[in-house]
């Protein structure tokens, strides 16, 4: 069943057409990996997937729903309430220890309960760093409190833009070792990544450029 | 209490306890602000009453002169003072001047009772002590200053005048008395020794002169006689005073009282330019801390851009980010407010110690509404910041901006 199909989706910033065309459709469960180079459209498409910004033209169908002239509140709740964020660089709140990060997405989306914040945490291996400040945990642990975020409220779909490029390889193997585990789980994943290793993890590349859909395959490699 | 609200409240605590640094700033500049505003409040309010009670303090209100060209002799003084009841005769001071010279310069020596002064002059501001025996000396400013003299500076007093057959010479000492070699006259030089003990400043007409005892004044001048002027302090209402006046000048007749108005006329005038001045300077404060306060939460708030951004991602909505800050701005405008409003109250009992020597009366009133200023003026300064905070776009957080 679709979870979320992009229809003729064009983003234009003047005359640049960040997104041109693009039609894209998303199981419920899949794991797609988006993969192009710099300035190809890979945020700005994670961005409309996310429900952070809307199309120029195009529609986005979330649920058999066309979201893409939805009010930006409207957006939001939609995206609060079906999406997980991950992001390259990690974005915590600087005073706020890895545990109530993790509550904040709580607090926007229904209820902060620390015993859950906890358990997301120690889903990510950090129970024990959960009163750390950001600027007291290494890249590869505010990453995985990031991913913690991410999955506190149960999304349907988690969006990583680039969850490795600050890693280091044993970081990054932790992250994916999640992203498997979310993945047989039944959660849609949609990572972008440069790493063609990150990439082959996916069940399918999708690979972008100059705004357009250039390939888009099945991973024969999948070990799911 | 709900999860939701604790959450909330642990946030804020987070944000202003673990960026306390960033929050000082913010906190110092309110509380600064609610110092001045609850110190010159309480100094405005408490204006007329120490005005008034000083009003008593405030020295002579009667004064009594010679009637004609003589002096005031002792006992017309004592039935004049026997005018007033004795409670309410608070002292008074007999004034007695002299002609003489200090370093061959001409120098009006002023007798005075200095047990007394203190009572009809408390204004006096003395640097160093009030004489207290013969042969000591407090000095007025001006001269002191025109004849480079210092505390603790021993000084002559000069009376030189010819010496005639007419003159009693029993109480001039032998050797103060010589002849010129050139006409052969006698002359003499009675002099009176002094100790300087302290410097009279009052910034008036007081600081021309230099007072002694008045049995120095008798010594010098060689002569005993009534006063020039006695200054009178009763503490009585206006009314009563005219009343004992009419009483003196009809029963006294060699001596003319008068009240002096010199406090009260002018007390109305001060006080109405004490308090515009405050208010002045209470407003301008209030205008300077809500620009200082709007200054540091605008930097806050774009450093914090990342953070909004991300919280808007996260399912915030634009209510919640301006409770967030809002929160924040008036938990500092609380905390600055509440240590403003002490510190305001040490700041005004400082100020009436040294400006009226008396304790500051404290007004309870003010602690809520200084608290409450500062709080309003908080809000107020976050507004214009947190608006901008609102138009963070989450979608620039999410690529990384
Ligand atoms: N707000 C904007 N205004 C104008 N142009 C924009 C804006 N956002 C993105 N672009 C342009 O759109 C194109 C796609 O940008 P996008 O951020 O999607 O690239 P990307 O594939 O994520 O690149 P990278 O791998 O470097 O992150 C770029 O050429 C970029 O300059
Ligand atoms: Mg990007």
């Amino acid at each position: 069943m679709s979870l979320l199909e992009l229809k003729n989706i064009s983003k234009i910033y003047g005359d640049l057409h960040a997104l041109d065309n693009v039609s894209l459709n998303i199981e419920k469960g899949e794991w797609i990996a988006i993969m192009g180079p710099s300035g190809s459209g890979k945020s700005t498409m994670m961005n409309i997937i996310g429900c952070l910004d809307r199309p120029s033209t195009g529609e986005v169908i979330f649920d058999g729903k066309d979201i893409s002239k939805e009010s930006r509140r409207r957006l939001t709740e939609l995206h609060r309430d079906k999406i997980g964020l991950v992001f390259q660089q990690f974005h915590l709140i600087n005073y706020l220890n890895a545990v109530e990060n993790v509550m904040v997405a709580q607090y926007y989306h229904s209820m902060p309960d620390e015993k859950e914040a906890l358990a997301a945490l120690e889903r990510v291996g950090l129970k024990d760093r959960a009163k750390h400040l950001p600027s007291q945990l290494s890249g590869g642990e505010q990453q995985r409190v990031c991913i913690a975020r991410a999955l506190i409220n149960s999304p349907e779909l988690i969006l990583a833009d680039e969850p490795t490029g600050n890693l280091d390889e044993a970081n990054e193997n932790i992250v994916l070792g999640i992203f498997r585990q979310l993945h047989k789980e039944g959660t849609s994943l949609i990572v972008v990544t440069h790493d063609p290793e990150v990439g082959e993890e996916a069940q399918r590349i999708v690979r972008l450029d100059h705004g357009k859909i250039t390939s888009d395959r099945k991973n024969e490699g999948f070990k799911g | 209490m709900n999860k939701k609200k604790r959450m909330f409240i642990r946030m804020i605590t987070a944000s202003l306890v673990r960026r306390r640094s960033r929050m000082i700033v913010a906190l110092l500049a309110i509380m600064v602000g609610a110092t001045i505003l609850s110190g010159l409040g309480m100094i405005y309010y408490d204006v007329p009453r120490q005005m008034s009670s000083q009003f008593r303090s405030y020295g002579a209100n009667v004064i009594i002169m010679p009637s004609g060209d003589g002096f005031i002799q002792e006992q017309a003084l004592q039935t004049a003072l026997g005018k007033f009841p004795d409670a309410e005769l608070e002292g008074y001071t007999p004034y007695r001047y002299e002609n003489t010279s200090i370093h061959n310069m001409p120098v009006t020596l002023a007798g005075i009772n200095f047990d007394s002064i203190m009572k009809t002059s408390p204004y006096w501001h003395i640097s160093g002590e009030l004489p207290e025996q013969d042969g000591q000396t407090l000095v007025g400013a001006k001269v002191a200053d025109k004849l480079s003299i210092k505390t603790g500076d021993s000084i002559s007093a000069v009376n030189s005048f010819e010496v005639t057959d007419s003159t009693d010479t029993s109480r001039i000492p032998d050797y103060e008395i010589y002849t010129d070699p050139k006409t052969g006259e006698k002359h003499c030089d009675h002099a009176l020794d002094l100790k300087v003990t302290g410097i009279l400043d009052t910034g008036g007409s007081e600081e021309e002169y230099v007072y002694v005892s008045l049995g120095d004044t008798a010594y010098l001048s060689l002569a005993d006689r009534g006063y020039d002027i006695v200054e009178i302090s009763a503490a009585a209402t206006q009314d009563k005073l005219s009343e004992y006046i009419d009483n003196i000048n009809s029963s006294v007749r060699s001596v003319s009282a008068k009240l002096v108005k010199r406090v009260t006329a002018s007390e109305s005038s001060v006080l109405t330019k004490l308090q515009s001045l405050v208010f002045i300077v209470t407003a301008v404060v209030l205008i300077l801390t809500m620009i200082c306060v709007a200054t540091t939460m605008t930097a806050v708030i774009a450093e914090r851009r990342r953070e909004i951004g991300l919280r808007k991602a996260l399912g915030a909505n634009n209510g919640s980010i301006v409770g967030q800050f809002l929160s924040e701005g008036l938990v500092l405008g609380g905390i600055g407010g509440i240590l403003g409003a002490l510190l305001g109250y040490a700041f005004a009992e400082i100020v009436s110690v040294n400006v009226f020597s008396s304790s500051i009366m404290f007004q309870p009133l003010l602690i809520p509404v200084t608290i409450a200023s500062s709080v309003i003026v908080t809000g107020a300064a976050c507004l214009i910041p947190i608006r901008s905070a609102v138009e963070v776009d989450p979608a620039l957080v999410l690529k990384g901006e």
